[in-house]
Parts: structure tokens; C-alpha cells; sequence
């Protein structure tokens, strides 16, 4: 039967272990329900409610039914919990009284009694109900209650629950199935109940016993085992949570005590760890439990290793059971450091090795303890977790174990492992045995831990692994492949800058490359060590040396071994004089290079060559430096570089600096500002640090330079140069014989047969060598030049490449407009040369000749000369006049300037030069200092001239003798109306001038007048007087008609009141006989009778001061004769009282249709002409002849075009000023206000 | 007791390192160039779980027999680095968690610093003093 089997088992601790439930009473009963009973008691889950606050579970029970024995039932002082009987049962199906009564009770008496000795209330009695026995003894048959109800009374004092009946309990039917889940539940309920009040008791035994740990005698191994019971027990219940928490609080607990230790508390139980270790063999994790060392421990002989192993192994198994793998490899990790830790701590006795080798195990072991747990796509997936456990393994598997005997500790293997061909213990034991075997577990291991490492991305710690797998084959004599994991490694600390890990590096991998005689990569390396500050200054020099040394080694002489620059000094600045980097040919260029040292001695160079791109310079910006400039020292370029190979990360991150500009966005069409920006101008520098690891200026010794120095190219040499560590300044003489751009290239030092090549200078360094042509400038003294009077201006020459002998002269063609004042003494000054030379000039008709001094090449000639620009008249000159050289002379143009109110001239010079078969142009602005009006004024038939002259240049004049003449009229007499002979003429002021004209028989109808005057600036004394002459013509000047104008108030009234309509009379009056020329104007139809003439007249008001009532315009037709006279009314209204100005009359020359197109002057050609009547002007004409111009085309509806096609339409023509006078005009009128005026209009303003 | 403290920039160069004691340097810059494997792993994963809130403190990175490394990254991916000897047992969690916000405000003033190009190596002599101060304090 089941039941005794598991009696006869002894308990082993195992997960098969369940709860222990007694059974006592009816065996056969309990036989026939036992299999529904296992099954169905873990079927529901149950709710446990713990204590000290921890959170409620759902539990599945299960229990492992066993048959009741006294012996079974603990006794006093037995801790043991698994063995725990937690439940009582007692089985009965008894429904006779008088059986009940005869056996029944008295066999739970003295079960009941049993139970009570040992303390045990966690009881129950099932009554097991069946209607077969009903039927069987039918006369003893009592109630089925009574028989419980007997026993309730006889045994469940006030506990009624702890009697429970079961019906039917093999029937299908619903009754059965209720009274079974009934059962379940009540079983269930107990079952906790009793779980939670023994586990309570026993968890306050365990606390009480952890307060005592102080007291002396207390044993840490007594309390493991203590606690260890309910860790198994909570196992037992599949509570691995709370299981892992018991081992964890032991294994916190002896952390404590070690630290404990450490600090100097000791605890006389931890001497029992202290002892030597002697076994090495592991972690061992294929047991659930290690009963092995956890006899040991409670024996209290248990070492610190194997209390540690013990503890991680039951830590293991729970872990594993609650699907936490990875939490396994980690405090694996933790574990095996702490171990360390803790022996270093306890100072206990360990062979040397021995600790390497348990750790190796152990890695093994609980790696091999994972793989059997998970999958391989699982394990794969989670190498981060594994892999630190590999490189623990592969770090303490050193060839250093094979010098000490350490199988001694490993013992045995164990039985587990003894059939499996690959364990742990069989690994180390065959590494042990022999080198070899050593060497290929020892690769395999450092293959497989960097091989994960790269595979999670790890490739710092997959470098590291190679590295010490470097040191490995350097120790096995195979330099080849440890360069290998060297360089890898070493890449990755130089692109990260880490000084000392490159140092470190890079001296194995000089010795690597030594062993391999890899000479460039050798002495490459060792010119890199050579200047690494983290060496000592003797490793420094014995590296040093083996680049100074290399020579003698070295058979093949034509043999020159080429390395980086950067390794051996750095060009740190680099200078030009002069400054500007740019000299004519042939000048002295001389290029200062500081270059640091790297090397800690003195180094002798033999030579030091720049070598040197030349360009020949096609455009023509001669003379202008163009890169250096823009560097805040001109002449100076700084080379912004990493300081050495490991650079410093300020410039190994940042690089460059930003080179930044403002860029403005500008409209095209008004140019005005659309955006404004900062750019960068070097991105493409700046960009491609992100993209490659290694920058490329970082000198990096796995590339040497494969660019070298063209033979026979332009360079900078010197030879024999010392270099000091440090920093060295080193200048060169630049070539500058062909005029181009130079651009420094390279640099290469030779040291013996070393050459350290520096193959790109950047930023680029360029010179200038130009070669520049001789230039003559001019340019005025004073600003502005003044046209009229004596100006100077100051020749410059460059001589450029032209050597000016004794005897060159400049030929300077002479003009009218712009003679050459000779002057006494003239000097030239020459720049560079200190001292003056006189000029001698020599003035021919024709041309003027200035002799110069000798002036060497690049130098500079100055003189200054006299001119006087003569101002035009205004008179037309000889159109085209040649020069001497045959250049047709412009006539200088004159314009107005739009910066200055004065009117400009552009003089022209022309200039022969010796050093070219071309004349030299030059040109020269004077103003005119004077604008010139004039104007012709009438009264009635006298007419008078005014000229107005206007000081337009900031000097202040004087003015003497004005004169005007007519040219072609000797009759004519002007006589003048002006009473100063000298007046001042202030700048910006006007002076006018009056003159009558007086006429004997007839007046010209053109007048051809000139004025003349004489001025000289205030401050000079009258023998400086320059003449200024005006001339100018005047046309149709004879008055032709006068007009007047009445008005009269209406009838019988005296005055005018506003708002009355009043007469105007007109009277116009032709005063002379027609002139010939009139006649020719007019129409050539009218031939017979009295020559007439139509005449347009206008009364307009443009003020608004009078209504004109009815026709405002009219046409007249005069009689050609003089004293004709034509008279017109017209009704007019004044609107306003007051002295009001009569209202406008305008006479016009109608002109018919068929009448031929009159030519009239053209006033665009003398824009200074402006010929204005000043009597004739009206008031609201305040404008100009165009105003006037224009108003007549409005009246000759669209004039203008008229004319082009032939005048087909009547025209209006008006006429020059003075023809017409008007001798109403400025008249005014008294208009007296209307007799109604209640209403007054009052306007304010 | 032996630490040493780093500061990085987000390339991974360092910009400050110091220990003590200077004897077994080398090997510390290896400890200490390795950790940053899992800095960045950490940094990543982390990235990727909660986006811009996240903790600074990276906690212990790196397990060795000898030491301890912790680590601590700022919002602007400044790596920090403490390495603690393995037997010293008297720095916690929380103590290397104050020193790291220590650090990172002294951090924070030398960036400050309009003279100090962001990238050099800091120089700081109150960082400097700072560091000693917390090497004193937990020797």
C-alpha cells in the first residue's frame, strides 16, 4: 500500500517533499478515498494570510497523507519542520452506537489523548457517511446525526468545525460532490491554519535564537541549519520566493560578520572559516542539495568556500526553479569576487593558484549549470549575462598555475560528472597536465569570451581580452600575432585618447615590431614613444636613440626610411616677413617656421626642406597678398594640431575651429536686405571628424606618409639645424625670382636615414611674388578742384619694375581748357630714398615735358603741379580739336554732380610716359564754382537785361567789373544799373546784375550779349583775378502788344460788392509794325488786304476770387499795324470783398490750320537761359518754362504730336516773354462786401 | 582604499582622471576604458525604456575581484566614473550617489566657466580640490 511505502522512506529533502497529514482510524477507509483525496485537495488555490504584515498568497496544498504514529508527533525541542506532522485526521464510517461506544471512542480517546501530549490541536475527525451500512444493520440504526452528534459533543468541546461528515463520498451524485468540496475546503482551512500558526511559532524560535548571536557560544552553523528548515519548508510548499528570502538573509548575515571581522569584531564562531583552504574543486550545482557540505556545515567544519558554495548552490537551484538563469550568472560574478574578498579579509591560507583554480570552476560550473537550463537560442541571446563569467575564467586561467601543483586540491571528480566528456574538473585537470593542453584551453576560453564580448557590442572589453591574449603569444614567442590584438586595441584608445593605455600599448607593440623587424613601423612607434610625456625621460631617450641609431644598422645607404612628421615635431607657426607674404620679384622673403620638438634631446637635422607648388599668377591682382590676410597677425598662420599622438580631446573633439561669416541676402532689384545669416565656411573640415575615427593630421603609427618631395621642384631648404626639445624657430629665404603664387607643400626633415615627412600643410600657406608695371596716378591737392582758378595736383608714379633713367621725362599734351601753370620750383619727392630732386619742366606749345630724377625699381615718385581749368562760357567752341598726339580732343563735358550743387568738368590729361608706346589717360573733375542766370525784363516798350551770378562752391568771392556787351548791334547801348565796381559774393549766395537796354531807330529782335566779370577768392589780394564770361542770346525781345484791363462796378454804383456781377473791359493794343521775321510767321494766305492776325485771349481766375460769367475765352483778330486796338467785355463776379487782384489775362498766337509749323528755339540747349520776364510772370506761375510749355500744349490739344504730323488743327502758340505786356497785371480791384451780410463767414485757420 | 574618478565627454575622452593611489594606474584607465562598454549599454537601454526621464545614476557598472565601478551619466551624456576598491565596504550605494551629484555640480561649474573650451581637459583647481576633498572623506 501507498501508505506504508512512505512510511518506510526515509525523509530525504527533496521537492517531492508535501506537508505531512496523519491518518488515523479506519485505514481501509481512508484506502478507498485516498486517491480522490490527493487529487483534489490541490485542486482549488487557497488564499494564505501571513503574518508580520507579508502580502497574502494563493497556495495550491497538497499533502502527503501518511499513517498516524506516535512516533511521528515531534518531540520537545525537535525543530525539525519537514518531518512536521501538520494535520491529524481521523477516519471513521462508524453509524452504530453501540460499536461507537465500544471502539470507536475509545480509539479516538487515545488518539485525542496522543495528540494532546504533544501539544498538537491541528486536528480533525471525518465521519464518512454510505447508505449501504444503513441498509446492513437496520436495528441499531440512529439518526446519521447522532452518531456526529455524539462525537462533536464528546470531542469538539465548542469546536463543531473539527467534526465533518462525508456523504456518499464514492457516489457520482451532487450530494457527494458538496459534501466532498466541503471536506476540501475544511481540510484546506485547517491546513493553513495550522501552517500558519507552526511556521509563526518556529519563524519566533529562529528570531529569538538571530537575537542571541551576540552572546558567546553562539553558532552560526546552528542558525544556518535552523533556517534553513523553513527555506525548506517554504520549498516544500513551492513558496521558492520566500525560500530564496531565508538563504539570502544568511547569506547577508555572514556578509556582516566578515566585514564584521574585517573591522576588527571577530566572532569565535568564524574561526571554523578561517581555516586553510584545502579543497578547490568548485561550485557544485547539479544537486538540488549538497548533503556533502551541508554535513560539513552542520557539523560546524565547513570552510568559507564551502559554506559560500553550499549557500550559492540552494541560492541556484531556487533561482532556477523560479526561471531566473540570469540572475544565476550574475551573483555567480558577485559571488566568486566576494569570495575573493572575504579570504583576502579573513587572511586565510590559500596555495597559491588554488583560488584561481576554484574560480575557473566555478565559472565552469555554473555556466555548464545555465546551458543545461536554457536553450541555445536563449543562451545566445543572452551573452551579456554569461559573458563577464567567460572572461572571469579566461582571466584566471594563467600560465601561472602550471609552475604550482594544485591537482591535490581539486580531489576527485565528482559522480555526477564522471561520464560526461567534457566537465569543468576534466577541462582544468587536462590544462593542468600539460602546456599544450593549457595553451588550447587557455585560447579557446579567450576566443569564446571576445567573440561574446563583440557580440553584444562590448568591443572595449573584447579588446582587453585581446590584449592579454597579446601578452599571451608575446610570452610564447609569437610577436606576429600579438601586434595583431595590440593595434586593434591600440586604435581604440588613441580615437578615444587615452594616454596611458596607448603608452602602455604601444611599448608592447615596439617591442612586437623589434622582434619582427618591422623597421619603418618600428622606428615609426619608437619616435612616437620617444615623445610621449608619460614615459620616463630614459625610456624616452632609449627610444630616441633607436631613431638616431637606425643608420648604423642599416647596410643599404640609398635606402631612406620615411616617417610621419607629427611623431617627431610638430609645425606649430609659421611667420612670413614682410608680413603681407607678398614682394615683388626679386625682393627678400624670408619664412620664420616654429617647429616643436617632441624628442627629449636635442636632435641635429641635416636638412629641413619646404617644399614649395608654383603657379604663375594669370590674374591680374598684383601686389595683393591674398590668404594671409585674413589671419587676425598678418604674415602669421598658426597650425592648430594635436599636441601628440594621444592628442589632448580638446582638439581631438573640437577640431577645427568654426570659421563663421555673415552672409546678407539682397534683393537684386532694390537691394535691400532680405536675410541675414552666419555661415560656415569650413563644414567640410568640421564634418569629417563625425565621420572617421582617426583624424587624419593625428599622426597614427600604423601609416607612414606615402607622399615624399619631388626632386628638382622649387623649395625652402636649410641645412644642419639642431633641434632643441621644444619649440624651435627655423627661418628660410624664400625663392621669389618668377612672379606666381608659391604654396607650401610639405615638409620633410632628415635625420641620418630617417626622413619625417610632414605631407600636407594645412592650412595652406601660400606667398606672392608679383611683378608690377609702372603706374601714374593724379590726384587734386585739395578737394574740390575749382574750375577758373589755379588748382594744384599731385602726381604719383610707381615705378613697379621700371628703373627710371636721368633723361625720362613725362610729355604731358598740352589743352586749351586746362593750361599747365609754370611754376619757379618744383620738386619731386622719392619714397624709400630720402631726399627730394628737382623736376624741370619745360612747356613747348604742344606739349609740356616734366624731366624725373632717377628713381630705382618699387619706389615711388611724387610731384605736384599747377593747372588752371578754364570755365566755358557757354559759347560753342571749335568742335573737335586734335591733340598732339593725334587723339581727337573731347570737348570736356560738362554735368551736373549729384553730391555737389556745382556743375563738373572731366579734364582730360594725356601722358606720355617712357616706359610705354601708349599715352597714359588721366582725367581730372573740376567745378564750376558760378551758376549764371539771365533773364529779360519789360516796362511797357523798355526793356532791361538781368544776369543773376550764384555762388555755388563753399569759398567765398569777390566780384569786379561786370560788364555785358552786345556783340553785333553797335547802335545798341546797354546801359548798366549797377553802382559797385567790387562786390562780395558769399558761397551759396547770389549776385544780380541790371542793365537797360537803350536802342536808337529799331530794336533787334536778337540780342547776342556776353557777360564778363572778374572774381578772385575773398582771401587773395585783386592781381589774383580770373575772368569769368557768360554768354548768352536773347530773342523776339520787341513788345508787340500791350494789354489792359478795366474793371467796372455795375451801374450806378461806386464799387464792386461781391457776389455783383461787374465789367471787365479788355483793351488790347498791337504797339509795333509787323518785323519781317513776325510776317514770315504768320499765315501766308492772308496776302491781300490789311495783314491781320488772330489772337487768343483767356480770362481765368485761378484763385477763385471771381466768377467768370459767360465766354472766358475768345478770339481776336488784330490788324497787323501799330495803335490796333481790340476791345473786349466780359462780365465778371467777384466772389469775395476785399482788394482783390484782377483775375488773369492771357494772350496766345492762334495759329490756323493751314499755317506752317513756326520753329521755336530751342530752350533745352541753354539750360541756364532761363528767359523769364519777371514783370510778365503771374502770380501762380511760379514754375518754370516747361510749366508754361505745358500749359500751352494743353491749349494746342496735344501740340506736340500736332506738329510730327503736319498740323493738320489749329494751334495755340504763346508768346516770348516781353512780347506781351501786360499793364493790369498785379492791378487790384476794391470789391466792398455784399449789402446782405447777416451771414459772416469767419475761417480760421 | 584606492578610487579614482573620472569625468568623460560623450566621445568617450576622458577630460579628467585621477587616483590614488598613482601606483597601479594603468591598470585603472584599463578598468575604467572597459566600463564604458557597459555605460553605454546602459545608456541605451535605458534610452530606449523611459526616453528623457531617467535617472543619472547608472549604479555599479562592473563587478571586478579588485573593484568596484560605478557610473553616472548626465542629461548631456557626460559619462562619470568612480572606481572603489572591492574591500572597501564602508561606501554604499547611497554615498556614491551623492558623490556623483557632487561632482557633476562641481561639473556643471567649471563648464560654466566662460574660459573653459568645452572639451579640454578640465584644469579646475576647485574641481580638483573637490575630488580631493571626497578622496579624503571616504579614506
Amino acid at each position: 500500500i501507498h501508505m506504508a511505502c512512505q512510511e518506510e522512506k526515509p525523509i530525504i529533502y527533496t521537492m517531492e517533499n508535501k506537508p505531512i497529514v496523519t491518518c488515523a482510524g479506519d485505514q481501509g477507509l481512508f484506502t478507498s478515498l485516498y486517491t480522490s483525496l490527493a487529487q483534489q485537495l490541490p485542486r482549488e488555490p487557497m488564499e494564505w494570510r501571513r503574518t508580520y504584515g507579508r502580502a497574502p498568497k494563493m497556495i495550491h496544498l497538497e499533502a502527503n497523507f501518511v499513517q498516524f504514529k506516535e512516533e511521528l508527533l515531534p518531540k520537545e525541542g525537535n525543530k525539525a519542520l519537514l518531518t512536521f506532522p501538520f494535520l491529524h485526521i481521523y477516519w471513521t464510517d462508524c453509524c452504530d452506537t453501540e460499536m461507537y461506544k465500544s471502539s470507536v471512542k475509545e480509539d479516538m480517546i487515545r488518539w485525542q489523548n496522543s495528540l494532546r501530549t504533544h501539544g498538537s490541536t491541528d486536528w480533525v475527525i471525518i465521519v464518512v457517511e454510505t447508505n449501504d451500512t444503513k441498509k446492513k444493520n437496520k436495528t441499531n440504526i440512529l439518526p446519521r446525526s447522532s452518531i456526529v452528534d455524539k462525537i462533536r459533543s464528546d470531542f469538539c468541546n465548542k469546536q463543531s468545525d473539527r467534526c465533518v461528515v462525508l456523504s456518499d463520498p464514492l457516489k457520482d451524485s451532487s450530494r457527494s460532490q458538496e459534501s466532498w468540496n466541503s471536506l476540501l475546503l475544511k481540510l484546506r482551512t485547517l491546513l493553513l491554519m495550522s501552517f500558519t500558526k507552526n511556521l509563526g511559532r518556529f519563524e519566533d524560535e529562529m528570531r529569538t535564537l538571530r537575537e542571541k548571536r551576540t552572546q558567546p557560544g553562539w553558532s552560526f552553523c546552528e542558525y544556518f541549519m535552523v533556517q534553513e528548515e523553513l527555506a525548506f519548508v517554504f520549498e516544500m510548499l513551492q513558496q521558492f520566493e520566500d525560500a530564496l528570502v531565508q538563504y539570502d538573509e544568511l547569506d547577508a548575515l555572514f556578509t556582516q560578520y566578515v566585514l564584521n571581522f574585517g573591522a576588527g569584531d571577530t566572532a569565535n564562531w568564524l574561526g571554523s572559516f578561517c581555516a586553510p583552504v584545502r579543497n578547490w574543486s568548485g561550485l557544485l550545482l547539479r544537486r538540488p542539495i549538497d548533503m556533502e557540505k551541508r554535513d560539513g556545515i552542520q557539523r560546524g567544519e565547513a570552510s568559507l568556500l564551502d559554506l559560500r558554495s553550499y549557500l550559492f548552490s540552494r541560492q541556484c537551484t531556487l533561482l532556477i526553479f523560479l526561471q531566473r538563469p540570469w540572475e544565476v550568472t550574475q551573483r555567480a560574478l558577485e559571488l566568486l569576487h566576494n569570495c575573493v574578498q572575504e579570504l583576502r579579509l579573513l587572511e586565510v591560507q590559500v596555495l597559491e593558484g588554488a583560488l584561481d583554480c576554484w574560480v575557473f570552476l566555478s565559472c565552469l560550473e555554473v555556466l555548464h549549470r545555465i546551458e543545461g537550463c536554457c536553450d541555445p537560442a536563449q543562451l545566445a541571446a543572452n551573452c551579456s549575462h554569461t559573458v563577464g563569467l567567460w572572461a572571469y575564467a579566461t582571466d584566471k586561467l594563467s600560465l601561472r598555475l602550471l609552475t604550482v601543483d594544485l591537482l591535490a586540491g581539486l580531489g576527485d571528480e565528482r559522480p555526477e560528472t564522471v561520464n560526461s566528456l567534457q566537465s569543468p574538473y576534466k577541462k582544468l585537470k587536462e590544462a593542468l597536465s600539460s602546456v599544450e593542453a593549457f595553451e588550447r584551453h587557455y585560447l579557446e576560453l579567450s576566443h569564446a569570451a571576445m567573440e561574446m564580448y563583440r557580440a553584444i557590442g562590448r568591443l572595449r572589453s573584447a579588446r582587453l581580452v585581446g590584449k592579454s591574449l597579446a601578452e599571451f603569444y608575446m610570452r610564447k614567442g609569437d610577436p606576429e600575432r600579438a601586434e595583431t590584438f595590440l593595434q586593434e586595441a591600440l586604435k581604440s584608445y588613441v580615437s578615444e585618447g587615452w594616454s596611458l593605455p596607448v603608452t602602455h600599448t604601444r611599448r608592447q607593440i615596439a617591442e612586437c615590431q623589434k622582434l619582427l623587424d618591422k623597421t619603418e613601423a618600428y622606428l615609426q612607434t619608437s619616435a612616437l614613444l620617444a615623445g610621449d610625456v608619460n614615459l620616463t625621460t630614459e625610456e624616452r631617450k632609449h627610444f630616441c636613440q633607436e631613431i638616431l641609431s637606425f643608420p648604423g644598422k642599416s647596410g643599404d645607404k640609398s635606402h631612406k626610411v620615411t616617417l610621419s612628421m607629427g611623431v617627431f615635431a610638430q609645425l606649430t607657426q609659421l611667420q612670413f616677413h614682410p608680413a603681407t607674404a607678398s614682394v615683388h620679384s626679386g625682393a627678400v622673403l624670408q619664412v620664420e617656421l616654429t617647429l616643436r620638438c617632441l624628442m627629449p634631446v636635442s636632435v641635429r637635422i641635416q636638412q629641413l626642406v619646404a617644399s614649395i607648388h608654383f603657379d604663375v599668377d594669370h590674374g591680374g591682382t598684383h601686389g595683393r597678398p591674398k590668404g594671409a590676410q585674413k589671419q587676425p597677425h598678418p604674415g602669421t598662420v598658426v597650425f592648430n594640431q594635436s599636441n601628440s599622438s594621444v592628442g589632448p580631446p580638446s582638439s581631438a573633439v573640437t577640431g577645427p575651429s568654426l570659421e563663421l561669416d555673415e552672409i546678407q541676402d539682397r534683393s537684386p532689384s532694390d537691394n535691400s536686405l532680405n536675410s541675414t545669416g552666419v555661415i560656415c565656411k569650413n563644414t567640410h573640415l568640421l564634418m569629417r571628424r563625425h565621420d572617421s575615427n582617426s583624424p587624419p593630421d593625428t599622426p597614427n603609427c600604423i601609416s607612414p606618409p606615402t607622399v615624399a618631395i619631388k626632386e628638382g621642384a622649387q623649395m625652402l631648404k636649410v641645412q644642419d639645424v639642431i633641434l632643441e626639445p621644444g619649440n624651435n624657430s627655423i627661418t628660410f629665404t624664400a625663392p621669389s625670382g618668377q612672379p606666381g603664387t608659391y604654396t607650401l607643400r610639405q615638409l620633410c626633415a632628415t635625420v641620418g636615414e630617417v626622413q619625417f615627412i610632414l605631407p600636407h600643410i594645412y592650412p595652406s600657406v601660400q606667398y606672392e611674388v608679383y611683378s608690377q608695371e609702372p603706374q601714374l596716378t593724379v590726384e587734386p591737392l585739395s578737394e574740390p578742384l575749382l574750375a577758373g582758378l589755379p588748382q594744384k595736383v599731385k602726381f604719383t608714379l610707381l615705378t613697379g619694375h621700371y628703373t627710371v633713367k636721368k633723361g625720362d621725362a613725362l610729355q604731358l599734351s598740352n589743352t586749351e581748357t586746362m593750361p599747365i601753370l609754370p611754376s619757379t620750383s618744383c620738386t619731386a619727392q622719392i619714397s624709400k630714398l630720402v631726399g627730394e630732386s628737382t623736376l624741370s619742366i619745360q612747356s613747348s606749345e604742344k606739349v609740356t615735358s616734366i624731366s624725373l630724377p632717377p628713381a630705382p625699381p618699387y619706389h615711388t615718385l611724387e610731384f605736384q603741379l599747377e593747372v588752371l581749368c578754364i570755365i566755358p562760357s557757354g559759347a560753342d567752341r571749335p568742335a573737335n580739336e586734335r591733340l598732339t598726339n593725334g587723339e581727337v580732343r573731347h570737348r570736356p563735358r560738362s554735368y551736373s554732380h549729384p553730391d555737389t550743387p556745382m556743375t563738373a568738368i572731366d579734364q582730360r590729361m594725356s601722358i606720355d610716359c617712357p616706359w610705354s608706346i601708349y599715352s597714359t589717360l588721366l582725367a581730372l573733375t573740376f567745378y564750376i564754382p558760378f551758376k549764371t542766370k539771365h533773364s529779360l525784363l519789360s516796362a511797357g516798350n523798355r526793356k532791361y537785361i538781368q544776369v543773376c551770378v550764384q555762388n555755388v562752391s563753399d569759398v567765398n568771392f569777390t566780384l569786379a567789373e561786370v560788364k555785358l556787351i552786345e556783340k553785333q548791334h553797335a547802335s545798341l547801348e546797354l546801359q548798366s544799373l549797377n553802382t559797385k565796381t567790387q562786390q562780395l559774393l558769399c558761397c551759396k549766395h547770389s549776385v544780380f546784375c541790371l542793365w537797360e537796354v537803350r536802342w536808337k531807330d529799331d530794336l533787334p529782335s536778337c540780342l547776342q550779349c556776353v557777360f564778363s566779370a572778374n572774381f578772385c577768392p575773398l582771401s587773395q589780394d585783386t592781381s589774383a583775378y580770373k575772368p569769368f564770361h557768360y554768354q548768352f542770346q536773347l530773342e523776339r525781345v520787341t513788345t508787340l502788344y500791350s494789354v489792359r484791363a478795366e474793371i467796372s462796378p455795375p451801374a450806378g454804383e461806386q464799387y464792386c460788392r461781391s457776389g455783383v456781377l461787374c465789367g471787365l473791359e479788355m483793351c488790347i493794343t498791337r504797339l509795333t509794325e509787323p518785323a519781317e521775321g513776325e510776317i514770315a510767321e504768320e499765315s501766308k494766305t492772308d496776302t491781300d488786304g490789311p495783314k491781320t492776325t488772330k489772337l487768343m485771349y483767356e480770362v481765368a481766375d485761378s484763385s477763385s476770387n471771381w466768377a467768370v460769367c459767360g465766354k472766358s475765352s475768345g478770339m481776336v483778330v488784330m490788324p497787323m499795324t501799330a495803335s490796333a486796338t481790340h476791345r473786349v467785355q466780359i462780365e465778371v463776379m467777384p466772389l469775395f470783398a476785399g482788394h482783390l487782384p484782377f483775375p488773369k489775362i492771357k494772350v496766345l498766337k492762334y495759329l490756323p490750320h493751314t499755317a506752317a509749323v513756326a520753329i521755336q528755339p530751342d530752350t533745352d540747349s541753354c539750360v541756364e537761359n532761363d528767359s523769364l520776364s519777371l514783370l510778365d510772370k503771374t502770380l501762380d506761375d511760379q514754375g518754370d518754362t516747361a510749366s508754361i510749355r505745358s500749359r500751352g500744349s494743353i491749349h494746342s490739344v496735344g501740340s506736340g504730336d500736332q506738329q510730327q504730323k503736319g498740323a493738320a488743327m489749329p494751334r495755340l502758340e504763346p508768346f516770348s516773354p516781353g512780347q506781351v505786356f501786360n499793364h493790369s497785371h498785379a492791378r487790384q480791384v476794391l470789391v466792398l462786401p455784399a449789402t446782405d451780410d447777416h451771414i459772416m463767414e469767419v475761417n480760421a485757420t | 582604499l584606492v578610487y579614482i574618478f573620472n569625468v568623460f565627454f560623450s566621445q568617450n575622452y576622458p577630460l579628467y582622471i585621477r587616483s590614488v593611489p598613482t601606483q597601479n594606474e594603468l591598470k585603472f584607465h584599463y578598468t575604467v576604458h572597459t566600463s564604458l562598454d557597459v555605460v553605454e549599454e546602459k545608456i541605451s537601454a535605458v534610452g530606449k525604456a523611459l526616453g528623457d526621464q531617467r535617472e543619472l545614476y547608472l549604479g555599479l557598472l562592473y563587478p571586478t575581484e579588485d573593484y568596484k565601478v560605478y557610473g553616472y551619466v548626465t542629461n548631456s551624456k557626460v559619462k562619470f566614473v568612480i572606481v572603489v576598491d572591492s574591500s572597501n565596504t564602508s561606501l554604499r550605494d547611497n554615498e556614491i550617489r551623492s558623490m556623483f551629484r557632487k561632482l557633476h555640480n562641481s561639473f556643471t561649474d567649471v563648464m560654466c566657466n566662460p574660459f573653459h573650451n568645452p572639451g579640454d581637459t578640465i584644469q579646475s583647481k576647485t574641481f580638483d580640490g573637490i575630488v580631493s576633498g571626497m578622496m579624503v572623506q571616504t579614506a
